[in-house]
């Protein structure tokens, strides 16, 4: 039984992700609503949860993003789809949300404004381990990690768990953010990210290690 | 980051490969490692389940239902936009 797919010419089978944005391309040129209110269904919450984290409220958050979508539009002639559809509009959207917060003058957490490029060193408390001259177990856990597998379900993915876990997300340096919003919330593969986020693969997997290496731990204590 | 490669991997090593491990973005020789550790050390394998479970929460967060906030506004400097291109034309 042929399938959808296999019954597709064999270009779009090779590169659906680009024809599928040569679609919406085209149907966005031909004045489609309904292609672009998809197209806002796919990616508006993401791209608002992405502003949101430069700008100091919502109101603004939505301006960014209303402008993002404009800005697609307005250029939508001259689209030559050598970036995806999405990476494009992720790359204004930060561009935008990050000149719209530094004009506003957001009072953001001191430690959003650090090099988050800068940071190094472990991510798990070195007092979490024994020494590396431990004579039996160097460089073991001195106590073992506790198993999220027997917390039910309920627990972990609580609200109150849920508050948590976005309040982690909004106090971690904002490239981190970004990184664990995008690939973790978003769905993004790791080069959908490089290429929104202007980053190296080895840059974007540090990002994402210590967003998540943070985030683990505030979960860890509130679960404790 | 040292390998200690003439003998097991220390925890302490180990929970900086994690996202690399997740990603299948280690070498061979290390993920090897990584996994021999992981047979034999409980302790990370829990860790491992944390930072799996922290990734579940993480993307918890991004179930949302119905139309999307701004829709109406959007949809209507759609419509502008769409007039500004038809007088243009």
């Amino acid at each position: 039984m042929l399938s959808a797919a296999a019954a597709a010419a064999p270009d779009e089978q090779q590169r659906p992700r680009d024809s599928e944005d040569a679609r919406l391309v085209a149907a966005l040129r031909r004045g489609d609503e309904a292609a672009f209110a998809a197209l806002v269904r796919k990616h508006q919450s993401l791209m608002l949860r992405v502003a949101r984290g430069y700008v100091r409220d919502q109101r603004l958050a939505e301006e960014v993003v209303q402008e993002t979508w404009l800005a697609l539009l307005e250029g939508i002639d001259r689209f030559e789809g050598r970036a995806s559809l999405k990476t494009w509009l992720f790359r204004v959207l930060v561009k935008r949300a990050i000149t719209r917060g530094t004009r506003e003058r957001r009072q953001v957490p001191f430690s959003s404004l650090v090099g988050d490029d800068d940071e190094s060193g472990p991510t798990v408390d070195a007092d979490r381990f024994l020494g590396g001259d431990h004579p039996r177990w160097p460089g073991h856990w001195a106590a073992e990690p506790s198993n999220w597998e027997a917390l039910p379900e309920q627990r972990l993915l609580s609200r109150e768990t849920m508050r948590l876990v976005q309040e982690a997300i909004e106090r971690l340096p904002a490239r981190q953010r970004d990184v664990i919003v995008m690939r973790d919330i978003g769905g993004f593969g790791a080069e959908e990210v490089c290429a929104a986020l202007d980053l190296s693969d080895g840059n974007q997997r540090v990002l994402l290690h210590r967003a998540r290496a943070k985030v683990r731990e505030e979960l860890e204590r509130h679960l404790a | 980051m040292t390998y200690h490669l003439e003998e097991d991997l220390h925890c302490v090593e180990v929970v900086e490969l994690v996202t690399d491990y997740l990603e299948d973005a280690l070498p061979d020789d290390v993920r090897t490692r990584v996994e021999m550790h992981l047979v034999i050390c409980r302790g990370c394998e829990l860790y491992l389940g944390q930072t799996r479970g922290t990734i579940d929460a993480v993307s918890a967060l991004g179930v949302d239902g119905g139309d999307p906030e701004g829709m109406q506004g959007l949809l209507e400097a759609f419509r502008g936009w769409r007039r500004r291109e038809e007088e243009d034309a």
